[in-house]
């Protein structure tokens, strides 16, 4: 299970293209996303509930687009890419405190 | 912005190509400066729980607006899409300058920079703009905690952009100096890396912010 | 709110004979130190070996001292409640001063007491322990000292100039906010913590760097020294919470200084906000405390039983799944607040679940010692006094964990008593002997067993006198933060017990004084390096260690490497030659650090009473030194061989 936590002395491979692909579909795959965020919402195409859950989904996906497109997420010197996991455990205390606190603070907006 | 010691007590070696012969970024060919970049993904961690409080208060206040205007009548939907394009774009051409950086291409690292400081430099004058209407027509942070919350979440990130251009020409000066070396691309890399960052803060910020604002009916 | 009605000399001139005492003592000291200085001559020395050191060791070192003197200074605010509360109606401290006092004696325990005392342990001992020759960033590291110095010094100062912060060390709005806390007193609390908020996050990410990428080769993460998994842990919490202790403070800090709504009554804001997000990173930080002494007490179990410690694996699991679930346990500090039964009840269940592998590594701790050959030495009383005094601790925070029976011990003396109990018989008792443990790794020579059983004992015995009786005092009714009580409440006879063992502990901790200063003159040396028959890679070097500390790195194949190098005879493997010997990389000593902690304390006093020109000078100095750090081309030099040769040689070990 832990398995992976004692792989540190391989050496990673890099990958660098000769024309930036990446970088130019990452750009087309955030626009378009925005695009189409933009368009669902203002255009009142759904209900608010799916209108709310559909933009967040988007949102998220271009947390991969930038990671994966733009960052080098998965690049390391040698061993595991520890930022991964970084990344990984703050998002979930990102999503910790804000679920939670706006579950802890909703009784101030019943009460207001 | 400080020095690693390296395990071996060796010289490093400046060449791009590991002793297996792969490929190998020059802002990872030594230890100094691959440590940096684990360091600041470490920072990232750590802002992208700061704004997560920010969004928290604002989310828990977005509806304590007093006397004050509500989101609907506060934002500018027209405003916020060019805010949002035009920072779009600045991750792009910063994704390119490192590409070039990558390529050891000098001058095309330095214009695909000064681009992306171009266009962080219009998102700050726009978002300037809009606060500086807002305060015109009443809404300051003093008129409601919900104002207050809207304030200093996008300021925050305008801070954060306005901190990376400065750091950006900062690092266009060395490049134009030094040329790319190790050290300068990994500057290169990690201003582009907090760059990014603030792209993904900025698409929530317009998702729960602005949209949110905006369609609540 | 804005000072301004203050003349200068009205925030000196405060008519009060306990100020007028500080007051007197500051500048008796500090002309005491400048006189010593410059009769031995001695400014050169202290700039170029401490001020701009950048070596993990030594800054270490600076963290101790500071942390012995903040533990002296909240300890004299402890004494000073104890005896305001020993009996009824007394006042020898005014309600206001009492409200100032139990302000800062929370506040300069947990943030410039426990915290330094623990970056001081981190410095000192992580990087020999995973085979390293400093951190990860030892500039950074030097900055994240010296604001806290400055943050420390901005926070005492406000006890003679401006008054100190008084709405507790929680500092809750609206209380907190300008409406009710006029003065600069509260401004002083937001700054120092925001300045040295920065430095414990600096701190975090340099040392999960340090560890994840600077081990000597072969240390693979499951055969690291548990110690150094604990601060791992620690680390990984540092840099999740204290983002948010950063953006409450700004928070309460624009609400007060630029008057907005955030946490006030009016135009809608939420006071509860501020304690939502104020215990996002208040409960992480208790874990921040305990959890390097939990790696302490492995160390030592470890080495003063002769056995490996007992369920590794578990051990560091455990240690990783308190980090994961602190995280989500905050809401029980305010189950009062009304936040609904759900929620409670979640809060609720989740705190106990902390108990779980806290559980399990207590029982690893004792089977460790189980079939052990025990030494008792001062590190291992300390840690036996530890488990039963903790083991209560956590008992009563299960209890306050409960959501129905809180709203009985919620803010009463029973909180105070548990609070207590776990901070000090897990935190202080794990930094108190870490500090014995290693004492020789950093100075070379042993604290006295003879006066330091002494200081153990008393500081032992008064702590259960002190503490015991609060819990029932709690539950008699006797609140927190009451300056005084009437008689015939029945409170009497348990406060005055109380107010002797509070006595007792302070007599304690003089001894325990008394003990260093002993030892400085009479101290046995460590001559061997390996006092205490160790287990892990810093025993293996001389002490103190070099500044390079290794001039060869280690291999690593085993856990606890050095002892099994000693049990099987292959000590020679460490061994040093000649041909190995390369030029070290090293960093070069900086000012800049010192320079940017003392631009901190000036950006600190100008927001404090909002001198806005003296900030952004503050400010401007910061950045013109960040700018002029990163156009340094050369901040590092090799130690040529011969140099490494010659100390190598100097010590015995070439």
């Amino acid at each position: 299970m832990m398995n992976f936590l004692d792989d540190d002395t391989k050496e990673r491979k890099f990958h660098e293209e000769n024309f930036p692909w990446k970088g130019i579909i990452g750009y087309i795959m955030s626009i378009v996303l925005t695009i189409f965020a933009f368009w669902f919402s203002l255009d009142h195409v759904s209900s608010l509930g799916p209108t709310l859950f559909v933009i967040l989904a988007l949102a998220v996906l271009q947390i991969f687009v930038q990671m994966f497109m733009f960052m080098h997420v998965t690049e390391s010197d040698k061993g595991f890419p520890w930022q991964t996991f970084g990344l990984i455990s703050g998002l979930i205390f990102v999503i910790a405190i804000v679920a939670l606190s706006m579950w802890i603070m909703t009784f101030s907006s019943m009460a207001s | 912005m400080s020095t690693t010691i390296d395990h071996t007590g060796a010289q490093h070696g400046h060449d791009s190509h590991s002793s297996t012969g792969a490929f190998v970024p020059l802002e990872y060919s030594d230890p100094d400066n691959a440590i940096k970049i684990f360091g600041f993904w470490l920072f990232l961690a750590a802002d992208m729980v700061l704004f997560a409080c920010l969004f928290a208060t604002f989310i828990v206040l977005r509806t304590h607006i007093a006397n004050g205007p509500d989101a609907q009548h506060l934002f500018d939907v027209k405003g916020f899409i060019e805010e949002t394009f035009i920072l779009l774009t600045s991750s792009f051409t910063g994704g390119m300058a490192t590409f070039f950086m990558r390529h050891r291409r000098v001058k095309g690292t330095v214009a695909w920079l000064t681009v992306t400081a171009l266009l962080g430099m219009a998102f700050v004058g726009l978002e300037i703009t809009e606060f500086v209407h807002d305060v015109g027509i009443g809404a300051t942070m003093q008129t409601s905690a919900f104002l207050s919350a809207f304030f200093t979440l996008v300021g925050t990130h305008g801070l954060h952009v306005s901190i990376g251009i400065a750091w950006m020409i900062s690092i266009i000066v060395q490049l134009i100096r030094y040329g790319i070396t190790p050290a300068t691309a990994r500057k290169v890399f990690i201003v582009n890396l907090y760059w990014h960052f603030l792209d993904v803060v900025w698409v929530f910020i317009f998702t729960v912010v602005y949209i949110m604002g905006v369609i609540h009916a | 709110m804005p000072p301004s009605h203050l003349s200068h000399w009205g925030l000196l001139i405060t008519g009060d004979p306990l100020i007028y005492g500080a007051d007197a003592s500051i500048v008796l000291a500090t002309v005491a130190i400048i006189f010593v200085l410059t009769k031995y001559k001695k400014w050169g020395w202290l700039w170029r070996e401490w001020l701009t050191t950048v070596d993990h060791k030594k800054i270490g070192i600076m963290y101790l001292i500071a942390a012995v003197l903040m533990l002296f200074r909240a300890g004299v605010d402890a004494e000073l409640m104890r005896t305001q509360l020993a009996l009824p109606n007394l006042h020898v401290l005014g309600p206001e001063h009492y409200d100032q006092i139990f302000t800062t004696h929370g506040t300069i325990m947990l943030l410039f007491m426990a915290m330094p005392f623990i970056f001081a342990l981190m410095n000192i001992a992580v990087p020999l322990q995973i085979g390293a020759r400093d951190v990860a960033f030892p500039f950074l590291n030097a900055i994240s000292f010296w604001v806290f110095f400055f943050a420390a010094m901005l926070l005492n100062i406000s006890f003679v100039i401006g008054g100190s912060p008084d709405a507790g060390w929680t500092s809750y709005a609206p209380l907190a906010g300008a409406g009710f806390d006029t003065g600069p007193g509260e401004n002083f609390y937001l700054l120092s913590l925001q300045i040295t908020g920065i430095g414990s996050l600096a701190t975090g990410i340099n040392f999960l760097a340090t560890i994840f990428k600077m081990r000597a080769p072969g240390m693979k993460l499951m055969k690291m020294p548990l110690f150094t998994w604990s601060i791992v842990a620690t680390s990984i919490l540092i840099i999740y919470a204290f983002p948010a202790l950063t953006v409450v403070l700004t928070l309460l800090l624009i609400d007060r200084i630029a008057g907005a709504h955030f946490f006030t009554i009016a135009a809608g804001g939420n006071p509860m906000m501020y304690i939502n997000m104020f215990w996002i990173w208040g409960h992480p930080e208790v874990y921040i405390l305990i959890l390097p002494a939990f790696g302490v007490f492995s160390e030592i179990a470890a080495t003063f039983s002769r056995k490996a410690v007992f369920g590794y694996k578990s051990m560091v699991f455990s240690l990783l799944l308190i980090s994961l679930i602190s995280y989500f346990v905050w809401a029980h500090h305010f189950f009062t607040m009304g936040a609904g039964a759900g929620v409670n009840s979640f809060f609720a269940v989740a705190s106990m679940l902390v108990g779980i592998p806290t559980g399990v590594k207590i029982f690893n701790w004792l089977f460790t010692m189980f079939h052990g050959r025990i030494r008792i030495k001062m590190p291992m009383l300390w840690m036996l006094a530890f488990i039963p005094c903790f083991t209560m601790g956590g008992m009563t925070g299960v209890m306050l964990a409960a959501a129905p029976a809180d709203y009985q011990y919620h803010n009463s003396y029973f909180l105070i008593a548990h609070f207590h109990q776990v901070l000090i018989g897990g935190t202080l008792f794990g930094m108190l002997a870490a500090m014995y443990y290693w004492w020789p790794k950093m100075f070379g020579f042993m604290l006295n067993e003879y006066w330091g059983k002494w200081a153990f004992w008393l500081f032992n015995i008064g702590f259960y006198v002190c503490f015991e009786p609060q819990y029932i005092l709690g539950l008699m009714g006797m609140q927190r933060r009451m300056y005084t009580y009437p008689k015939g409440m029945g409170w009497t006879d348990l406060n005055f017990i109380s107010t002797i063992g509070a006595y007792i502990m302070g007599i304690g901790f003089l001894v325990l004084v008394w003990d260093i200063v002993y030892s400085i003159k009479y101290g046995e040396r460590d001559l061997t390096g390996d006092p205490w028959d160790g287990r892990t890679l810093e025993w293996s070097l001389p002490s103190p260690a070099p500044h390079y500390n290794f001039a060869v790195i280690p291999t690593i194949t085993h856990r606890d490497h050095w002892w099994e190098l000693k049990q099987t005879g292959r000590q020679d493997e460490l061994k040093i030659h000649e041909q190995d010997i390369r030029p070290i990389h090293m960093p070069k000593n900086s000012g800049k650090p010192f320079l940017i902690g003392l631009s901190f304390f000036v950006v600190g006093w100008g927001f404090v009473f909002e001198w806005y020109i003296l900030a952004v000078l503050g400010l401007l100095a910061i950045f013109v030194m960040m700018f002029m750090r990163s156009a340094e081309q050369h901040p590092d030099y090799h130690i040529p061989v011969e140099e490494v040769v010659h100390t190598e040689t100097a010590l015995g070990r070439l």
